[in-house]
């Protein structure tokens, strides 16, 4: 289970949050909400593990993460605002490569399911570069069904996708809930992750 | 054992990945390789050619255009990867960060530093270098190069993100690059000069360990600070 | 046993600079004067360079000055990757610009010397050599740590980067040393030229003295300005005396 306490953030001179404790168990989500500049993205990636709080621990099933960072980095996947997609290779490519450098292999038939059911069957021999902002980021997303993680931390998952491309990812993310799995995420828009599902909303508009 | 298994498959991961990039985009390697080939031919003219002092001035040039011409790769060595985020993808890998990192230094150096080795003999024989020297220069450009590549992985990881970092690399790696350097051109000058290359050729032979150990750990700290 | 780490924090540290910072000076000018007083009236003229080889009283402390800071900038750094403690980066950042002087100072006093004795400004000798490396590897900390604009990551780039110098320091020393023998360079190395007399000894070791207490009094002015600014919106800096004053 993910546990974050007493988290403070500290941005140049200008102090984002502090004292923010959170705990995420099995089949919950946490859904951060805030203006610009809040902190979100930071507090996403002081949780992925990728920037270090000011004060405050992460652990992850009673460790800190930054000790199990093998074990952490298996059972989460963390997608930020980058693309993170090589312009110059196709999607295929870039799924293959990214799923090696995790030292996963994954069969071509797996890539071009994932591929697929994101609706990017016919783009997946395309580089990158001639793509539209919403089709990366649904070849990004495609990571999400390659991967077995349990802790999904997504910064802004539905931008620049259309209707339906959203609607198949709140779909994903119900299973994903009903699965067991953790999710938390930003968004400008309220998210519909069932009602099934427990979670929390927290604003991080009140720290200043 | 899988484990192992797992982590050399991470490395191979990176360094085909990088390479594969390189081949869509070959004009970057050929860039740096003309750069080292136009620098050796330069200078020449601005020196004079009698060819005693160029052959005497041979090695240190050619090392020096060789350190340049390595730098140029450097400072896109992490730039790219993070600019699009995908090193932060691989920040976030179950593999150490350390492995995926030496899979990219490997990848620079057979990019960047391996066709100098490969050069170097067109080069030697510009300077009117006597062949067995010219085997010797690329001797000791085979093991000084991936130390280039090791070295400087800390400078361009170090400033990525960074204000001018395209300056700040030069600035922070030239110094550490001395001793490669002096061991790299003075074996070529020793060999010369009849004291026989093996004491240079070791000792750069013993940075290489030393580098092969330390940089890309120290690369990954720095790159983990750097994408905070 | 003391606890070291109620020290690190900045707001206790702050007020003990304070206090400290006035007790280095002081420290700083007795050494000074009595060092120069050696340098200058006690030690005997040198039978071979006259008069002009007073200026080692300078150059070397400063070049050792030079060396030592740059070790201490790595054991901070080392703490300050370790603990993760906010003033050691202050120190490292502090402690630069002064290593980045004395390295200068020895140049340019090397150079001095050099004129008359070898009738030439620079040698290629192993000592001033890495001298000059040592004096870029400084510039380089200063130059990566102004070039990154959050603090709290250019402490911790800057401590990445002085850990690799102090790796690299020696290694670069002993190639240089080992390519000046090749080369034949300069014979006469600055501080062995004179038979080394004990007043003389003495007084380059008080003069350094000097230069320890100078660069601890300017670190600390330095590290507790860094702190103010770094700091300017926590509480306790609100609460210091000498900001209520002001407002």
């Amino acid at each position: 289970m993910l546990v974050a306490s007493n988290l403070s953030c500290i941005r140049g001179t200008q102090t984002l949050f502090t004292d923010l404790s959170v705990q995420l168990n099995s089949g919950q989500w946490l859904y951060l909400q805030g203006e610009n500049g809040a902190g979100k993205t930071s507090l996403l990636r002081i949780l992925a593990g990728l920037t270090l709080p000011a004060a405050g621990s992460v652990t992850w099933h009673g460790a800190p993460i930054s000790k199990q960072r093998s074990i952490y980095h298996t059972d989460m996947l963390y997608l930020g605002h980058h693309a993170s997609l090589k312009e110059d290779l196709t999607l295929t490519e870039n799924l293959r490569s990214l799923m090696a450098m995790d030292g996963l292999t994954v069969s071509d038939a797996a890539i071009q399911d994932a591929l697929t059911r994101m609706g990017l069957a016919r783009r997946q021999h395309l580089p990158a570069r001639v793509l539209s902002a919403g089709q990366k980021r649904r070849g990004l997303l495609a990571r999400l069904l390659l991967r077995a993680a349990k802790l999904w931390i997504l910064d802004e998952p539905f931008n620049a996708l259309d209707t339906n491309a959203i609607t198949n990812l709140q779909e994903s993310l119900r299973t994903h809930l009903h699965h067991g799995g953790m999710i938390i995420l930003t968004s400008h828009q309220t998210p519909d992750l069932g009602a099934g599902a427990t979670g929390f909303v927290l604003n991080l508009s009140g720290s200043r | 054992m899988p484990q192992l298994f797992a982590m050399f498959a991470a490395y191979f991961a990176a360094l085909n990945r990088d390479l594969l990039l390189v081949m869509r985009r070959k004009t970057e390697v050929l860039t740096a390789l003309f750069f080292f080939v136009i620098v050796t031919t330069l200078l020449p003219l601005g020196i004079g050619p009698e060819p005693d002092l160029l052959r005497k001035i041979a090695p240190g040039a050619m090392w020096i255009a060789a350190l340049l011409a390595t730098l140029l790769g450097l400072q896109r060595l992490f730039a790219a990867d993070h600019a699009d985020g995908t090193l932060e993808q691989m920040a976030l890998s179950p593999e150490p960060l350390s492995i995926l990192v030496a899979g990219k230094i490997t990848a620079h150096w057979l990019v960047c530093g391996l066709p100098l080795v490969l050069l170097a003999p067109v080069i030697g024989l510009q300077f009117d270098l006597p062949t067995d020297a010219i085997g010797i220069l690329m001797l000791s450009l085979l093991i000084g190069t991936p130390l280039l590549s090791l070295i400087g992985a800390i400078g361009a990881a170090l400033t990525l993100g960074a204000r001018g970092s395209a300056l700040l690399v030069s600035l922070l790696v030239l110094p550490l690059y001395v001793p490669t350097l002096i061991f790299g051109a003075g074996a070529v000058e020793s060999y010369i000069t009849g004291l026989g290359a093996a004491g240079h050729l070791s000792l750069l032979g013993a940075l290489l360990v030393l580098a092969i150990a330390f940089s890309p750990w120290a690369t990954t700290a720095a790159l983990r600070i750097s994408l905070e | 046993m003391i606890n070291w780490f109620k020290f690190s924090a900045p707001s206790t540290f702050y007020p003990l600079a304070g206090k400290l910072v006035p007790v280095f000076w002081l420290l700083a000018a007795i050494f000074g004067a009595i060092g120069l007083y050696i340098g200058f009236f006690v030690a005997p003229t040198d039978a071979q360079q006259g008069e002009g080889y007073r200026i080692i009283f300078i150059h070397v402390p400063a070049s050792w000055m030079s060396m030592f800071i740059y070790c201490v900038m790595a054991f901070w750094s080392l703490l300050g990757l370790t603990f993760g403690t906010r003033l050691s980066g202050m120190m490292t950042t502090a402690l630069a610009p002064t290593g980045a002087l004395f390295a200068f100072l020895s140049l340019w006093t090397g150079a001095l010397w050099g004129k008359p004795m070898w009738g030439t400004w620079w040698v290629w000798d192993a000592r001033l050599t890495s001298e000059l490396i040592l004096f870029f590897l400084y510039l380089g900390y200063m130059a990566l740590h102004a070039a990154i604009d959050d603090p709290r990551r250019a402490d911790r780039a800057g401590a990445v980067l002085s850990l690799v110098g102090v790796v690299n320091v020696p290694i670069i020393y002993f190639s240089v040393k080992w390519w000046n023998t090749l080369h034949q360079g300069a014979s006469v190395s600055l501080t062995k030229s004179a038979s080394m007399a004990s007043t003389m000894l003495w007084g380059m070791l008080i003069m350094a003295l000097a230069f320890w207490a100078y660069t601890l009094a300017v670190a600390l002015m330095r590290a507790r300005a860094i702190m103010l600014e770094r700091e300017a919106n926590t509480e306790w800096v609100k609460h210091l005396p000498d900001i209520r004053r002001a407002a």
